[in-house]
């Protein structure tokens, strides 16, 4: 059994749990007008930004040069994870620890300065980081370094559904017979070459107003906002916290993951099979969810398809779904890892965060969606579901701590 | 979680792209012989780099079979993946898969670093403009910059619809990849994948990035010769490009069908060093460690492994550093096992590496010969065990170790152990 004992958050509407949950609770949105170079030339300008962090204030000085901003935050976030976990490093075994991070941008802010060094100026003067500070794995293999972890060690890129794949591989690593891991994702991609890569996927909204722009399941919804960040978790066998003597906030208790149908066939997507399969991994039937943290695409046709894999799984408005991301915007691999933390913390306070901004569900997708005000509701087990461009599904079902025999 | 399976995993086909050879016979041909696929660059204009050397692959899509459409929107590294994974399911005489148990693992460390650097050389103007327009964006940026596009494109074109990863692990993906697909199999969540990795990294960012740290060779004069593991005169690995994709099957229901098994997955291991994003303890302690378990998860004896794919590089580090790993695993029988690096013959290609080497191991496997070191005269004296010079050797071969090491710390092993009937 793999168990949450830490989390380190960084959001765009919170730094650290705490200030992340009051933000998901009191609608306090990290949406605004991305001001890190002149957008004006741009179609859309808003973005779910992190503020005031000083990397500088949490990290050894060697390591500012040689990183990306997202791996400094994905730095950050494990080191605050490992504190609220109370975990000491040098306490374990160096082995029995591994990390598992979900990417999908790399250093793509460093990479893009590199890029412009090479060929502004020459290849002598491209840095000696560049090979490790731009690749997929460097947030992986730099928590390893500072934390002393030599356990097996993984990075996967599954855009928006890498940080639930993440999980799963960490819980995965947990029954391999590590005790601890460190699993999430982090990723941050805003310089203007990154904007303009996020723009080419062609689902960004250009709504300017931070308070409508990404309204998921709304009538009106256009696009989503693209945000930076996410959150590292200490992912632990239940025998390793107990015997730490902490008591952790949920259980991963199922996990699944699938790819959809080539879009030609016409087929169904493979999110409700995914939904169905991490809910027999966790051995519970629908009935048992008590919340479902949404993907939330903010597209017409993904939001339809996500309320028809709801209805077809939970029947008609059977089961409360939500999506807090509206507050932070979409975050790449760090996205779905900010609705486990959501999902753990609706358990500890027994209340559902609302989807703000979004006023008005198509009555034909048929799902409960909780908006407005949160919706103070005993929680014991929440779904957790995310989707990757072009066909990745991922499916995590978190419980409460001691709901199973 | 509940009940989870436990079950073994048996490689059943391959399809590989290396320089110097397309397909398995070409790729075993070359290796046999010795022969190395090493040249001065001819991508691009190399004159500008410290290192002007690299492992190229004469690799024409159209006549790879990949349609007009698919060129246009696949980077050459997805391009290598789709064209292998289709040969691999072809050589595996799968009749049909099932979509949903079928599984994607694709390994890959830069991934689209080619079309990344000519989309930016478009957007900026050749490197003038810091802010860029949107006027010349290509929808396929996006997929350049989250490149988990390249496992969609092998799902699709395998037609699966189970787990789908992308294992991105840098220099050790080809290795985890193939160890994430396997244990995707071992465990239940799916009955077939198509595993391994692809990479394309022969790119002026790429090459000036290796050699801002002088982590590659310099014997530009002599390109033929400049991969030189293990060799006293070795100054730096050979970039190259390259991928390897297999077919991994649930073993009782590959042999149930007839299939042809090249080997099983017997076991698989990773580990970090945990000490420096590109630099090794000269101990060899982690590598060592992830040896010990992967041998242990195939139930094998260190004293049965027959030969070691060696990672190789041609660092000074690295060969170093391996040399002391497979002394602290395997004890005295390291010194009796022959150890060779094909990256003296193809290069380093990254991410795809680890399974172009699982490629040449099974190879060795079916031919009963282990491929050489080429370019190795003199070995470093601090390197002392058997790598199998210049020359192939008939060698019986029933299990192979085979390992990779990469920046970020990974030191990874498998084992592939002949399936008994």
């Amino acid at each position: 059994m793999s168990v949450i004992t830490g989390l380190g958050v960084i959001a765009p509407n919170g730094l650290g749990v705490k200030e992340f949950w009051e933000a998901t609770l009191s609608g306090r949105s990290g949406i605004a007008e991305l001001d890190r170079f002149d957008t004006s030339g741009y179609p859309a300008r808003l973005a779910g930004l992190v503020r005031e962090l000083d990397s500088a204030e949490y990290l050894p000085g060697r390591l500012l040069p040689q990183t990306d901003v997202s791996t400094r935050l994905a730095l950050v976030a494990a080191q605050w994870a490992l504190e609220d976990a109370e975990v000491d490093p040098a306490e374990l075994a160096d082995y029995d620890m591994g990390v598992v991070t979900a990417n999908a941008s790399g250093g793509f802010e460093f990479t893009h300065r590199e890029f412009n060094k090479l060929w502004a100026h020459g290849p002598e003067h491209v840095s000696v980081y560049e090979s490790f500070a731009w690749f997929y794995a460097v947030n992986t293999g730099q928590i390893s370094i500072r934390h002393g972890m030599r356990g097996p060690s993984s990075a996967l890129v599954a855009e928006q559904a890498g940080g639930l794949d993440a999980l799963g591989h960490a819980a995965r690593t947990i029954r391999g017979g590590v005790p601890l891991v460190v699993g999430g994702g982090v990723d941050s991609a805003f310089d203007p070459w990154g904007w303009l890569s996020h723009l080419a996927g062609g689902r960004v909204s250009v709504d300017l107003d931070p308070a409508t722009a990404y309204r998921p399941f709304d009538a009106n919804a256009a696009g989503y906002i693209p945000g930076e960040g996410g959150a590292m978790c200490i992912v632990e066998s239940a025998e390793s916290a107990r015997a730490r003597g902490v008591q952790g906030y949920g259980e991963i208790a199922g996990y699944a993951a699938t790819f959809d149908p080539h879009p030609d066939t016409g087929a169904p997507p493979g999110l409700r099979r995914a939904a169905a399969l991490a809910l027999a991994d966790a051995g519970i039937e629908p009935g048992d969810v008590d919340v479902v943290f949404a993907d939330a695409a903010g597209v017409p046709e993904l939001d339809d398809a996500e309320a028809l894999a709801l209805r077809e799984l939970f029947g008609i408005r059977g089961v409360p779904v939500t999506a807090p991301k509206a507050l932070t915007g979409r975050l790449l691999s760090g996205g779905a890892v900010l609705d486990v933390v959501a999902a753990l913390m609706s358990i500890q306070e027994s209340v559902i965060p609302p989807t703000f901004g979004t006023a008005t569900v198509p009555g034909d997708y048929g799902i409960d969606l909780v908006t407005g005000e949160p919706r103070p509701v005993p929680v014991r087990t929440a779904l957790v579901l995310a989707r990757g461009r072009w066909g990745f599904n991922a499916a995590t079902v978190i419980q409460a701590l001691g709901d199973r025999s | 979680m509940h009940g989870r399976l436990n079950r073994r995993v048996a490689i059943t086909g391959m399809g590989v792209r290396a320089p110097g050879s397309l397909g398995k016979d070409a790729f075993w041909e070359l290796l046999s012989a010795g022969r190395t696929a090493t040249r001065r660059i001819t991508f691009f204009d190399p004159s500008p780099y410290r290192s002007q050397v690299a492992a190229e692959v004469d690799f024409d899509a159209t006549s790879e079979g990949l349609s007009p459409r698919e060129i246009r929107r696949m980077d050459r590294a997805t391009q290598f993946a789709v064209v292998c994974a289709r040969e691999a399911l072809s050589d595996s005489g799968l009749a049909g898969i099932s979509p949903h148990r079928t599984g994607i693992s694709l390994g890959s460390a830069v991934a689209a670093a080619t079309s990344l650097e000519r989309e930016y050389l478009v957007l900026s103007d050749s490197g003038k403009r810091w802010t860029m327009s949107p006027d010349q964006l290509t929808p396929q940026m996006f997929d350049y910059m989250v490149p988990s596009v390249m496992a969609a494109e092998v799902a699709w074109a395998a037609g699966a619809e189970g787990p789908v990863a992308m294992v991105s692990d840098g220099c050790t993906s080809g290795l985890d990849s193939v160890g994430h697909g396997a244990a995707l199999i071992r465990e239940g969540s799916a009955d077939v994948v198509v595993a391994g990795a692809a990479d394309t990294p022969i790119t002026p960012i790429v090459v000036a990035s290796f050699d801002a740290i002088r982590a590659t060779t310099t014997y530009n004069d002599v390109p033929d010769q400049a991969s030189r593991p293990f060799d006293g005169t070795r100054n730096g690995f050979v970039l190259a490009e390259g991928a390897a994709m297999f077919v991994l099957e649930e073993l009782t229901a590959a042999r149930r069908r007839g299939a042809h098994i090249y080997a099983e997955v017997g076991g698989f291991a990773t580990r970090c060093n945990a000490y420096h994003m590109t630099g090794l303890k000269t101990d060899g302690r982690e590598m060592a460690e992830a040896i010990r378990v992967a041998l242990d998860q195939a139930r094998v004896n260190g004293d049965a492994v027959d030969y070691i794919n060696a990672h190789g590089s041609g660092t000074k580090q690295n060969d170093r550093h391996e040399t002391a790993a497979f002394k602290r695993s395997l004890g005295e029988h390291a010194y009796r096992t022959p150890v060779s690096s094909i990256k003296s013959m193809v290069g380093h290609s990254l991410g795809a590496i680890g399974s172009v080497e699982i490629a040449a191991s099974l190879l060795a496997m079916e031919n009963q010969a282990v491929p050489p070191t080429a370019n190795l005269r003199s070995a470093d004296p601090e390197c002392d065990l058997d790598y199998v010079p210049v020359q192939a050797r008939e060698h019986h071969v029933d299990t192979v170790l085979t390992v990779g090491s990469g920046f970020g710390g990974f030191q990874s092993a498998m084992v592939l152990t002949r399936a008994a009937a």
